[in-house]
């Protein structure tokens, strides 16, 4: 099944520390596995732009299209047999630690 | 052979294989197939014919396997219509045996290989922590307990349609978000197990909680509670946390008879009569645990403190010093101000009030719970101070739960008012 992965900030996760991140590893490992189809970092939401059009007129805004505390650091598409080994996939992402991982399944077009 | 019996035999006896057979027949179909959904729908097909058949040819001699068969019989039929090209059918054609063969009570039955595992696997996928706790209590109660939605939405005040909309809902998440079937390893069973068992405790009290009025109809939940923990015991035998479970169920429920009176008024543990307490249900839960292990969980410490408060003839012969000991060791594992409440009156029981209001007076995090200034107006009645007991029962009442508890504390007020 694949999976995204939303790597996410949360406010009341203790302060990211340089000295333990494992990104470089786990994304190797994955890598390695054939498990990680793709990912990355996103630029903070400051540097969002939203889009919408109405009446078929064009609208567009600064920042993200909803206030929240916690944003979308990054994201990860990964293929793996199933939740637990995503969740066990997730578990091992230095933003478990110092954030929070979202994990959605994909929506296949039937 | 079977065995011909009356209309209303029948019911009783599909009723009964509803509520024995429904997870083997559910985990059964989900092996063949990989699809939780259609298991459940083959199951209930399974059980609506065999109302029909079994009326007209009698029961027969295995009803689960019957029902088993038939249930897979349907799964292979259904997969056929829905896709010959189906991954799931090419699952199927994998089977060793050989499914088509349509099932009749004078047919030999197949020899229905269901280990314990399947079981297990099926408890351990309705619970995933990934459903929500109602959707995950709602499938349990209807793919693990066979327990029919209609009586599962009474049982939760809710309407038959939105119950069923809840299970229709868990059972598409466990195919979309891809939750497996399977019982989780090793280094993950103890957290695994821990979300289990939540369920099973809150079925518990869900249906133990019931007041008189609404007993009927929930008090099912405490029995199907009892019963799949059982179970899990059953499957987990060496797992002394659900062991611990099920001796807190039976410690507890063995005093329900005893902890309201005739009117409906709660009787508090002291003032129980301990001869309607279920001698048998103790006998069983102190059995179960055996000698303390040397790392106890939450639950098996719960039920070593109900067994101290049950096994005590009365309660001045309580062992309040072991309580409290137990409730130390607790907090150790998890801590929460409602352990140190606990202990606190066990403290006092053992050391006298002062030292129980000691521990409460550090109590932090609890300032909206009834029982705390009931706790402390109770110490301060026993050393004599009424009127700050008076003042601390009334704080008591502000926050009460129920009418129940209020009368209760409206009993005390004018006790302290009055001596």
């Amino acid at each position: 099944m694949e999976y995204m992965l939303f790597v996410c900030t949360d406010s009341t996760a203790p302060a990211w520390d340089p000295a333990d991140d494992t990104t470089g590893e786990w994304v190797n490992d994955l890598d390695a596995r054939g498990v990680r189809l793709h990912g990355d970092r996103l630029r903070t939401p400051v540097d969002a732009t939203t889009v919408k059009v109405r009446g078929g007129e064009l609208s567009v805004s600064a920042g993200p299209f909803a206030e929240t505390t916690e944003w979308v650091a990054g994201y990860d598409v990964i293929n793996c047999a199933d939740l637990d080994e995503a969740i066990e996939i997730a578990a091992q992402h230095p933003m478990a630690r110092y954030g929070q991982i979202e994990i959605r399944p994909m929506w296949p077009f039937e | 052979m079977a065995v011909r019996v009356t209309d209303a035999t029948v019911a009783e006896v599909v009723a009964e294989a509803a509520s024995e057979q429904t997870a083997r027949i559910v985990s059964t179909v989900i092996r063949m197939t990989g699809d939780f959904a259609l298991a459940e729908d083959c199951m209930q097909d399974a059980f609506a014919k065999a109302l029909v058949d079994w009326r007209r040819n009698g029961v027969p001699a295995n009803p689960g396997a019957w029902l088993t068969t038939v249930a897979k019989n349907r799964a292979v039929d259904l997969l056929r219509r829905a896709a010959s090209e189906s991954r799931a059918l090419r699952r199927v054609a994998l089977e060793p045996e050989e499914p088509g063969k349509p099932a009749g009570p004078e047919r030999p039955m197949e020899e229905v290989d269901v280990d314990t595992d399947d079981r297990l696997r099926l408890i351990f996928t309705c619970c995933h922590p990934s459903l929500p706790m109602d959707a995950r209590v709602a499938l349990t109660l209807r793919t693990v307990a066979g327990l029919g939605s209609a009586q599962i939405a009474r049982a939760f005040l809710v309407t038959e349609p939105t119950m069923e909309k809840r299970l229709v809902r868990a059972r598409a998440k466990i195919k979309n978000a891809g939750i497996p079937y399977r019982v989780p390893p090793a280094d993950r069973l103890a957290e695994r197990r821990e979300g289990v068992l939540a369920v099973l405790y809150l079925l518990f009290t869900e249906g133990y909680s019931a007041t008189d009025g609404d007993s009927i109809i929930r008090r099912p939940l405490l029995v199907e509670a009892i019963r799949l923990t059982r179970m899990l015991v059953e499957l987990m035998p060496t797992d002394t946390e659900s062991r611990g479970l099920l001796a807190l169920m039976l410690l507890q429920h063995a005093r329900s008879d005893a902890r309201v009176d005739t009117h409906g008024e709660l009787i508090t543990l002291e003032s129980q009569d301990r001869s309607l307490w279920d001698a048998p249900a103790i006998a069983e839960a102190h059995e179960i645990l055996g000698d303390l292990p040397p790392n106890p969980g939450r639950y098996e410490l719960q039920a070593r403190i109900a067994a101290c408060h049950a096994t005590a003839p009365t309660p001045e012969s309580t062992d309040f010093v072991r309580i409290a000991m137990l409730y130390s060791v607790l907090w150790g594992i998890a801590p929460s101000p409602i352990v140190e409440l606990n202990r606190a009156v066990a403290v006092a029981m053992s050391q006298g009030p002062v030292a129980g209001l000691a521990i409460l007076a550090a109590i932090t995090g609890l300032d909206d719970y009834y029982l705390l200034p009931a706790t402390r107006a109770d110490l301060l009645r026993r050393l004599g101070c009424v009127g700050d007991a008076a003042v601390e029962y009334e704080r008591a009442l502000d926050l009460a739960p129920s009418d129940t508890e209020r009368r209760y504390l409206g009993r005390r007020i004018i006790e302290a008012r009055h001596s």
